[in-house]
């Protein structure tokens, strides 16, 4: 037994043993070093993963050698191995970048708590993304959830709100993982198994009340961990509330996981044959995504906060990934797929940025961002460049997968949706230019006198947002990571689903 | 001599390289606008270089990579792209020389970032200038728009700060909303956005045959830049903004790459032919005659001679857009002709304009009666950049008008004709008006309307008591006023030089 071949495991192993014994660590910057340095070979090793996978197609990983369909199979094609190289890449950049903000918004004794928290949480997404196991996703799914609600309460020192949305999160997060296990249940009950790739056998050809219903519920169930509007109410306050480096990690990730599942069941268990699928396309996905592109901009445009603001952006972008999926083509699935690691680097860098505003201003209002220019250019720019990317503009990411997405809507001869995209586009500039001219052609606020002058974010800080916002613009000019990758993978996924 | 595909690279890193110069050169002023001058001298002999090239039958070229699978970022040079970076190249030296004077005239702050903004936004005009496709095109479109957007709210007050959101967001709105889809939709139909002699989309009919008609409406509205009316008003709220950035962008740089831009989308992506043959450019030839005689008219009320000049502007680059929509060759080359023609024209009056503001602080056109005989030299530069853009000869202005007549001809528009010419009777009266109440009439005093006593005898100009702008506020005007004149008898050549942008190769 070597290591090479136990790779595919250690993204889950590494994070699962290593979060407890966080708890053990005294409070203080230790428990910090140690989550950043196991983030790093989390990291390491999915970049391993997935240039593995690019180099030698789909890998199979059987856990404790049982064969699937009856053992766990840990099924990493590129798909999911560019999901992994996100999730990990973010908290590669998000873990070191944590450390001066939660000590200015978490209680130090509760340090411990909170870095095992960020590394389970960790582990429940990489789970999810890794697994063939339906009830496996399950798991990892509740694994990551059950962390976020602790994780998003704990931002109560701050603001006592952040219990209420922590426990409406909690709600809300469990009907949606209730009805996805009571869908598993249903599929469960029609196949007697749970392996995806032997599900997608198995469900070949079977049009019964009971599949159907399982599709349902679990449409539902993810529809609510991916904030599919509308049933996106528990985000903007999780995200608002929680201490601001959660919210850099969750929004960068967790829905963006979820949208993964998404694809996944939709591709590569349930396939292109099944008929109540493409009136999913066409009668949830497409109108809801479209409605959450525009209602969600919209509302985030009038957003005095401006982690919410973001939030309902996040809403508004995942609108994006879900149109592109509803045109059931290859090139809608890649445009998804790009999205899904595009808005993962924007949105992470955009709520590092306010983190450090938060750092130092203490507040996350518009109002607070006024003139910020002068006084913390690197933070402002972050947010400029990152800013631009989420609306668009070339060179970007946001570009790229702007233009997927519209050429996908071309080609699959929805014009109205091509234009929807780009109007859509242009409210986020709005949203985007209102703070960005605040920040950058504003005089500052006068501050009250005494209080000490506002100085730019610690380094700590500032280099992992600027990672970030530099893999905005480089993976905007070299697509053939993101979108190259990003297409292939939906190419394997459309054969497996026997796409047009 | 550098190669011109090195050339090409070049004159897109030098004002880049200029613009670190000017930073860097931030509390010398004088070393600062050396190297505003420097750059614009290398630029100009890099242009020239390529200039030459193309017009020897080479079409340089530059691949820098690939973004994505048929859209590169490359870089092409052909002539009507040569043809318009040498004019930018060419009149952004003259204009520096103007903006020295007229910044310091004028007492401006924030010059650094004022001379920074205008290096990055002729980079990125002779980006579009250059431009091998649609998607290289539409980077450095933005890029423009966004470089241009602190030269216009360059004052900072409240005025200028509505001048500039007015600004950035017509042209945003209409780039992102409308030529993106456009450029993409393309992309979708051809598989590239090549610009391609003959047409890109004349080689895919099937497909693009019944959408030319809405594809050619995204571009011309998409493209915000040439100020087709109704998406014009981003440019009369420009005119908040220094008077260099007024005569150098929005008479050339800005607006030229948008009619440039509907110029080569005309030619090289649907190809003139093809527009021709499907008549999807009849709606917007009327909408272009519609804008040309519309602004016209609105210019005549405008009091404030920079507004005036402005819906002038609009005027004129509808006659481009026009040229472009007559799907003739005449009309392609008179489009062509004009873009240099108005450029040198208008730039002459808006550069008398300031020059008017810094010496006599006058900015409506009712208080210049008689300022002609204490500025005769810019007024008599004004004159006869009015006479350009109104076309009358012996001054380059009156080519474009007469390559687009005989191409209104040959397209069997004899109607446009009749607009050309009363588009002229316009430009004639409220052009024209401004030198002739500045030469012969008195100046009034108090309010009132009362003519009479002045109008008896004009005086004679008292040479003595001459109260001119700064020297670099008046050579600059002139230099394109006589520019103006030679360009009328180098017609031909330019003629010549523009010819193989229809030729298929």
């Amino acid at each position: 037994m070597n290591l090479a071949e136990q790779l595919p495991v250690i993204p889950i192993i590494l994070p699962l043993v290593a979060a407890p014994l966080t708890l053990l660590i005294r409070p203080g910057r230790a428990p910090w070093a140690w989550v950043t340095f196991i983030s790093w070979l989390i990291f390491a090793a999915c970049v391993a993963i997935l240039a593995d996978v690019a180099a030698n197609g789909v890998i199979s990983y059987h856990l404790g050698d049982w064969a699937p369909p009856i053992g766990i199979e840990y099924r990493i094609d590129l798909a999911n191995a560019l999901v992994l190289a996100l999730v990990s890449g973010v908290a590669a950049a998000v873990f070191p970048f944590a450390y001066e903000s939660v000590r200015t918004e978490i209680d130090d004794r509760q340090s411990p708590f909170f870095y095992t928290m960020m590394l389970i949480n960790l582990t429940g997404l990489l789970g999810v993304t890794i697994t063939g196991d339906a009830f496996n996703v399950f798991v990892f799914l509740e694994i990551s959830s059950i962390s976020t609600y602790a994780l998003v309460a704990m931002g109560a020192r701050r603001d006592r709100r952040a219990l209420t949305s922590a426990f409406n999160y909690l709600v809300m997060g469990t009907i949606g993982a209730t009805f996805f296990v009571i869908g598993l249940g249903l599929l469960y009950q029609a196949t007697g198994t749970l392996n995806m790739a032997d599900l997608h056998l198995k469900l070949a050809g079977l049009n019964n009340r009971v599949v159907e219903a399982g599709f349902a519920f679990i449409l539902v169930g993810i529809g609510l961990k991916l904030a599919m509007f509308p049933m996106h109410l528990w985000l903007p306050n999780a995200y608002t509330y929680a201490p601001s480096a959660v919210s850099a990690f969750i929004a960068a990730t967790a829905t963006k996981v979820a949208v993964y599942v998404l694809v996944r069941f939709f591709f590569t268990v349930f396939g292109l044959d099944f008929a109540f699928l493409t009136k999913a396309f066409t009668f949830v996905l497409l109108p809801l995504g479209l409605a959450g592109m525009f209602l969600a901009s919209l509302v985030a445009v009038f957003q005095e906060d401006v982690k919410r603001m973001l939030a309902y952006s996040s809403v508004g972008q995942i609108g994006y990934m879900l149109l592109g999926i509803s045109f059931g083509t290859e090139k809608g699935l890649a445009a998804a797929l790009i999205h899904v690691v595009n808005h993962g680097l924007m949105k992470g860098a955009l709520f590092m940025a306010v983190a450090c505003v938060v750092l130092r201003l203490g507040d996350q209002r518009c109002d607070a961002f006024q003139g910020l220019a002068r006084r913390m250019p690197f933070t402002t720019w972050a947010f400029v460049i990152s800013g631009l990317s989420l609306v668009g503009v070339p060179m970007t990411v946001g570009f790229v997968s702007k233009w997927y997405l519209v050429n996908a809507a071309f080609a699959a001869g929805n014009i109205a949706a091509a234009f929807l995209v780009v109007a859509s586009s242009l409210i986020a500039a709005v949203y985007v230019g209102r703070i960005v001219e605040l920040m950058v052609l504003r005089e500052p606020a006068e501050t009250a006198s005494g209080s000490r002058p506002v100085k730019e974010a610690p380094w700590s800080m500032v280099i992992p947002m600027w990672v970030l916002v530099i893999a905005n613009i480089y993976f905007g000019v070299h697509t053939e990571f993101t979108a190259g990758l990003a297409s292939q993978a939906a190419a394997a996924l459309m054969t497996i689903a026997g796409g047009r | 001599m550098i190669s011109p595909e090195l050339a090409i690279i070049a004159s897109l890193a030098v004002p880049l390289a200029g613009c670190l110069a000017i930073w860097l050169l931030d509390k010398r002023p004088n070393l600062r606008e050396g190297a505003t001058l420097a750059t614009g001298v290398i630029l100009l002999a890099l242009t020239i270089v390529v200039f030459a090239a193309v017009g020897a039958g080479a079409r340089p070229g530059y691949e820098v990579f690939t973004v994505m699978s048929g859209a590169p970022l490359a870089f092409r040079a052909e002539p009507l792209g040569a043809m318009f970076a040498v004019l930018a190249a060419g009149l952004w030296l003259v204009n520096s020389l103007y903006s020295i004077g007229y910044m310091r005239g004028h007492h401006e702050a924030h010059q650094t970032r004022f001379y920074m903004a205008f290096a990055i936004a002729i980079s990125s005009a002779v980006g579009v200038a250059y431009a091998a496709n649609l998607f290289t095109l539409f980077i450095f479109y933005e890029v423009l728009t966004l470089s241009t957007w602190p030269l216009v709210a360059h004052k900072g007050d409240e005025k200028a700060r509505r001048g500039g959101r007015i600004y950035l967001g017509v042209l945003l709105a209409t780039s992102m909303g409308l030529l993106l889809p456009a450029i993409v939709w393309t992309y979708a139909i051809a598989g590239s956005t090549d610009f391609t002699v003959g047409g890109l989309l004349a080689r895919h009919v099937d497909d693009a045959g019944p959408v030319a008609a809405i594809l050619l409406g995204l571009y011309a509205f998409g493209i915000g830049k040439a100020a087709l009316m109704p998406v014009h008003p981003w440019l009369p709220n420009a005119m908040v903004a220094p008077t260099p950035v007024s005569a150098f962008l929005h008479a050339v740089a800005v607006v030229k790459a948008g009619v440039f831009a509907i110029l080569k989308v005309a030619v090289y992506i649907f190809g003139v032919d093809f527009l021709h043959k499907t008549g999807a450019a009849t709606p917007y030839l009327w909408v272009a005659a519609g804008s040309i005689l519309l602004a016209s008219a609105i210019a005549m009320h405008k009091d404030n001679l920079k507004a005036r000049l402005a819906f002038s502007t609009v005027s004129q680059l509808a006659y481009v857009t026009l040229g472009a929509m007559l799907a003739t060759s005449m009309g392609v080359m008179g489009a062509g002709v004009q873009i240099a023609a108005h450029a040198l024209g208008k730039m002459t009056l808006f550069m008398c304009a300031g020059a008017i503001m810094i010496a006599a602080h006058k900015e409506n056109i009712s208080e210049m009666r008689g300022l002609g005989r204490k500025m005769p030299v810019t007024f008599g530069a004004f004159f006869i950049g009015a006479l350009s853009v109104i076309g009358l000869p012996p001054l380059a202005g009156s080519w474009p008008k007469f390559f687009l007549m005989l191409g209104a001809v040959d397209a069997g528009q004899l109607s446009i004709i009749a607009i050309l010419i009363v588009s002229s009777l316009l430009n004639v009266v409220y052009l024209l008006s401004i030198p002739l109440q500045a030469f012969y009439l008195s100046p009034e005093t108090g309010g009132g309307k009362a003519r009479g006593a002045g109008e008896a005898g004009a005086p004679a100009i008292d040479w003595g008591d001459l109260k001119e702008a700064p020297l670099l506020c008046v050579l600059p005007p002139v230099l394109t006023a006589i520019g103006a004149f030679v360009l009328f008898f180098y017609a031909d050549p330019l003629f010549a030089y523009l010819a193989p942008i229809l030729e298929d190769q």
